[in-house]
């Protein structure tokens, strides 16, 4: 069991949690993932870390309740314990020679590209984050963003906070405007992640995309993490989670995430039903 | 005087049409009856060629001698100087291949049943038995193993009743490895596994789960947190896709993930939280066993039709007759297609 030591609702649909798991903490880097369960017969859920105290032995969690499973967790307060926690698994980001990056976050991956942008801004690499989110109530981490950044772009879609639009229009400007990225580092919904690598592709700036597919074991045993990587299949568990933009095949990937879509939606139906009926 | 029947007792099995439709264990085990009437099937020859068969190196004919005389409890003692895990043997260990193809009553007739003689003692004791497992003395030297499915599990029982203290580190959160995630629950259902494992902690061996050596934990250190030795039993690894067109469609499963998906994660209860997809027409690719048990659980899933393809003859398959059997007599009800 582990234990639920502090949870602070970002918005209205993500919650960050600090989880005491010292074995975690002290081997966590920017990157990399844990697997957790709520409860006894819950799913394995894969989750990229997004902060860890290796003094406090605390690994943070940052995520958007959209299935069954992260309603659940969403449902466990501050001093509850849920059952499982593993990892750190997969492979940390890579930081070594960066002089300066783009990082590239959406919604709720922005919570862990932060970690990473952290990470480069403390190593001293020069870091332009560009953040993008649905409206300004979905707005996480700008913050923080802000302290690990020399350069902060936030976008709406709706143009409620910062600029209006994608991602992808800041990143080709600044790409146009002569800055010269040694890597973009994008980590976001897969259709962002796609359009980011169109973007970047053309200009050939190396693009390093945070690949987070359908998962049980993460280590490597079931193959269900599977992907197309320049051809070639790779498991997203134990050879990414991150992975070269340019040799991905984001249609296959986007595909296969929607593979159990009718399930989780029933699934979150049912949940709802039970929440409504405890409120009765 | 020996029973000198040409047949083994044979084992009870759920009724086909019953057991198509649920996830229970198909063989239902001896009666104890049935149990000393197999026993008296052994003819306790001095040279032992049973032994020989097994890789643990069981007192078969003691063993079988004390299921004779209706001691079933020292029939239970006698196997477990030799094997950790005698329920789970009983139920999966390749008998035909092993102990029981060196059977001298197999020359002329069937071997004695020594896989459902050991099955029927081990399940007997987990039963009646009121003999509390004790933890040997230690001898102060400690042992790290990794994995804790057969060989992790062995390896710690044997240790542990040598006096060693034994923790076993497992990556998923339930130990027992293949046993949990690969074998299906009517084949061996999940709380013989639990009772094996409970059965190894009452002799002192710790399992800590959700730790993934390597990435958790590395050995050097293990061997820094005083572990003197360690044991490596991380399975079977990565499986292998063939790189062909379209492996990648959603609703292509390689073995492990839907294996892993229905037995550890349950899926196939209603109400699982893992998901799992259902067909009504489905394709096995490959000819190993493991697709037979695949097959098998697609069947109470699917219910229709299948394809079986494969690279390898048909009769390699015909080796595992035991499991064969049930299958073809019920896919001959159905519409069962290999294509070969």
């Amino acid at each position: 069991m582990y234990k639920i030591v502090s949870k602070k609702e970002l918005n209205s649909t993500v919650t960050m949690m600090d989880i005491y798991a010292p074995f975690v903490a002290k081997k966590a880097e920017a990157g990399q993932f844990i697997i957790l369960r709520v409860n006894e017969d819950g799913e394995r859920m894969p989750l990229t870390i997004a902060g860890f105290d290796r003094e406090a032995g605390t690994v943070r969690i940052i995520f958007q309740v959209v299935g069954a499973t992260t309603t659940l967790l969403n449902q466990k307060n501050e001093g509850e314990y849920i059952e499982d926690f593993a990892g750190p698994l997969g492979n940390p980001t890579k930081t070594d020679n960066l002089k300066k990056v783009a990082i590239v976050g959406g919604g709720v991956g922005c919570a862990i590209a932060l970690p990473v942008a952290q990470k480069l801004h403390k190593l001293g690499c020069e870091v332009h984050s560009i953040i993008g989110f649905r409206n300004e109530d979905l707005v996480i981490l700008e913050d923080e963003f802000k302290a690990a950044s020399d350069k902060l772009i936030v976008m709406t879609d709706d143009g409620s906070k910062g600029r209006r639009g994608l991602v992808t229009e800041p990143l080709k400007e600044l790409i146009e405007s002569g800055e010269e990225y040694d890597e973009v580092i994008a980590i976001g919904p897969l259709v962002m992640m796609k359009f980011v690598v169109l973007t970047t592709k053309p200009y050939g700036v190396k693009t390093t995309v945070s690949m987070n597919p359908v998962m049980i074991d993460g280590t490597g045993m079931c193959g269900g993490c599977r992907l197309t990587v320049g051809g070639k299949v790779k498991f997203a568990c134990v050879d990414g989670p991150d992975f070269d933009g340019f040799l991905v095949d984001f249609d296959e990937a986007i595909a296969r995430s929607n593979m159990y879509k009718p399930f989780e939606e029933r699934k979150r139906e049912e949940n709802c039903n039970l929440l409504n009926m405890k409120v009765k | 005087m020996a029973n000198m029947s040409l047949n083994k007792n044979p084992m009870p099995t759920q009724d086909p049409k019953v057991r198509a439709k649920n996830f229970l264990e198909v063989a239902t085990g001896y009666s104890e009856q049935a149990a000393l009437d197999e026993a008296a099937r052994c003819l306790n020859c001095k040279n032992m060629p049973c032994v020989s068969g097994c890789p643990v190196n069981i007192h078969i004919p003691d063993f079988i001698e004390k299921v004779r005389e209706g001691d079933f409890e020292e029939a239970y003692k006698i196997i477990s100087k030799s094997s950790s895990l005698p329920a789970v043997c009983g139920r999966v260990c390749p008998q035909e291949n092993q102990c029981e193809a060196k059977c001298v009553r197999g020359i002329k007739g069937e071997p004695v049943g020594i896989g459902r003689l050991e099955r029927f003692v081990a399940d007997w004791h987990n039963e009646h038995s009121s003999a509390v497992e004790t933890a040997p003395e230690k001898n102060g030297h400690k042992v790290a193993v990794v994995g804790s499915g057969p060989a992790g599990l062995t390896c710690a029982g044997d240790l542990a009743k040598s006096g060693y203290e034994v923790t076993v580190f497992e990556a998923l959160h339930t130990a027992g490895g293949v046993l949990v995630y690969g074998i299906p629950e009517f084949r061996l259902p999940k709380k013989i596994v639990a009772k094996e494992i409970e059965t190894l902690k009452k002799l002192g061996v710790k399992i800590e789960t959700n730790i993934i050596i390597g990435k958790t934990l590395t050995v050097d250190e293990l061997f820094d947190m005083g572990f003197e030795a360690v044991f490596i039993g991380s399975g079977a690894g990565l499986p292998r896709f063939m790189g062909i067109d379209g492996e990648n469609l959603k609703g292509v499963y390689s073995a492990n993930e839907f294996l892993t998906r229905s037995n550890l994660m349950k899926a196939y209860e209603e109400n699982s939280a893992t998901p799992i997809l259902r067909a009504e027409k489905v394709a096995v690719v490959g000819g190993e066993m493991l697709r037979w048990m695949l097959q098998e659980r697609r069947f109470a899933l699917a219910q229709k039709r299948f394809i079986l393809y494969t690279v390898a003859p048909l009769k390699n398959f015909l080796q595992d007759r035991k499991r064969l059997s049930m299958l073809w007599r019920r896919a001959l009800n159905s519409n069962f297609f290999a294509i070969l």
